[in-house]
């Protein structure tokens, strides 16, 4: 029991870490593709730390002071059920109770507490993005379910264990060119998770002032940046495992995350925001009708 | 509907992680983006190619709850005013003030204006003034490098001021502002 409380703990630092790193990296990265100098590589620690350290002198609410947590507990929940790296015993965590349906359940929990904490502040403009938010979220979930089949049709199995097992053998038996239609669904999907233009029509800085957490300050807006760290790096970690053969090493995951990480910052760079409407009815056919593709060549 | 509490009076004691944390503040300043003025003009420079304030950690932040810094952009209407108190107030502490251009400093060309205030400081602690007409996106720069060894130093204080001097503040604003209808203090 202690040993598990100690490697979820350490996990969650070094998810934490990585995140905030993977942060700093991109916002270096969006600068230069504008030609500017950016931030430095640690700005999201000093960030952090100043956030952690401004009063909080204001709440609206149960369920405001709760939205922080959901979110951190759903990103650390997410996390502790996906593998890490294949043939580790030291951090297993709780990869082997949980199979792909209960993470994808769980992806949505975080996301869930914090509709629940945003309505609860009252604010008109966080109101909108939560009823925004929702309705895209129930958009790119359907493009994933239909992703989540067609390894769960084409693998015989949910469990992420033998998923990863199964693109062990070679570049080539990786889903990414198993099932390609699918993975491309899947990389489409991970926009809007992640928040990248053009499906950044939740924070929406220039018209919903920055949406849900537009309440939020101080303490709790450096447990949601914390969560929102630390989720990036499971929802990544998840991807690697489900299309790009896991990670053999801690180095493999680093690099192969990294990479990952890279393409929702590039899209994002160049190009502007989908309206509400424009965003759910591409989540609704084009990364559907992708993953269809393939579910037929499955089937068939 | 409002919290009728005054706040407390800053605890102005030493801790020993205080040199840390003003190091974070000074070199994570985010600002509320709100401009009060026409000096607003020459904030938008500075998130461009030629100026990038981002590199000094500044970034803009569209609600005042997220905030650190409130830009007096040039003259102050006596209707403005009674927004930027409502906005510096729900502003969480430390918060810092950094006013630009002359007419922050005497009324600049508007100093006989029936409703632009002349001085600011009578109304709102000003950390750092920027002065000039308007002042370039460089001297804004220099107006923030300023601010940041000031906090560094630890003596960026305009908040505390403010707090121990509510009464002070509040009989002026209250001078100008004739149709006075906000709470006690803005949480």
């Amino acid at each position: 029991m202690i040993s598990l409380v100690m490697s979820i703990t350490f996990t969650a630092l070094a998810a934490l870490v990585w995140g905030l790193l993977l942060g700093g990296i991109s916002r270096m990265v969006t600068a230069r593709i504008h030609g500017r100098i950016g931030p430095r590589l640690t700005q999201n620690f000093i960030d952090l730390w100043k956030l952690f350290r401004k009063k909080s002198s204001i709440h609206h609410g149960t369920m405001f002071w709760l939205a922080p947590m959901f979110r951190v507990a759903g990103a650390i929940g997410v996390l502790v059920l996906v593998p890490l790296v294949v043939g580790n015993t030291v951090i297993v965590n709780m990869s082997f109770s949980g199979d792909l349906l209960l993470v994808v359940y769980f992806m949505f929990f975080g996301c869930l507490g914090m509709a629940l904490g945003a309505g609860d502040s009252g604010h008109p403009y966080a109101v909108i993005a939560v009823s925004r938010g929702l309705a895209q979220m129930s958009s790119y979930e359907l493009s994933f379910s239909a992703v989540v089949l067609v390894l769960a049709a084409g693998l015989r199995t949910l469990s992420i264990e033998e998923i990863i097992m199964a693109q062990q053998d070679g570049i080539l038996s990786w889903n990414l060119f198993r099932y390609p239609f699918a993975t491309a669904a899947a990389l489409i999907t991970l926009l809007p998770m992640q928040m990248a233009y053009p499906f950044s029509i939740v924070l929406a800085p220039q018209e919903i002032p920055i949406g849900p957490p537009t309440e939020y300050s101080s303490r709790f807006l450096s447990f949601m940046f914390s969560g929102r760290a630390i989720f990036g790096v499971a929802k990544l970690v998840l991807f690697v495992n489900l299309f790009f053969g896991g990670a053999s090493s801690w180095i493999s995951l680093l690099f192969k995350t990294f990479l990952l990480y890279m393409f929702p910052i590039f899209v994002s760079t160049v190009f502007p925001r989908f309206r509400t409407e424009q965003s759910i009815r591409f989540l609704w056919f084009v990364p559907t009708s992708l993953a269809a593709i393939d579910l037929l060549r499955v089937m068939i | 509907m409002y919290c009728n509490k005054l706040p407390d009076k800053p605890d102005d004691r030493k801790k020993i992680w205080d040199k840390v944390d003003n190091m974070a503040r000074a070199n994570s300043l985010w600002v509320t983006a709100y401009g009060t003025g026409c000096g607003a003009i020459e904030l938008r420079p500075l998130h461009t190619s030629r100026f990038d304030m981002e590199r000094f950690g500044i970034a803009m932040r569209p609600t005042p709850r997220q905030a650190d810094v409130l830009i007096i952009s040039g003259y102050l209407a006596v209707k403005t005013l009674k927004r930027v108190i409502r906005v510096y107030e729900q502003i969480q502490d430390p918060k810092y003030i950094l006013a630009l251009g002359s007419c922050t400093i005497n009324g600049g060309m508007y100093y006989d204006s029936y409703n632009t205030l002349n001085i600011l400081d009578r109304y709102l602690p000003v950390d750092v003034y920027v002065n000039g007409c308007m002042p370039r996106p460089e001297a804004i720069i220099d107006g923030f490098s300023l601010l940041m060894s000031k906090i560094k130093a630890g003596k960026a204080d305009g908040w505390k001021h403010y707090m121990e001097n509510l009464e002070y503040y509040r009989e002026n604003q209250k001078k100008v502002i004739h149709n006075w209808d906000l709470p006690d203090y803005n949480w």
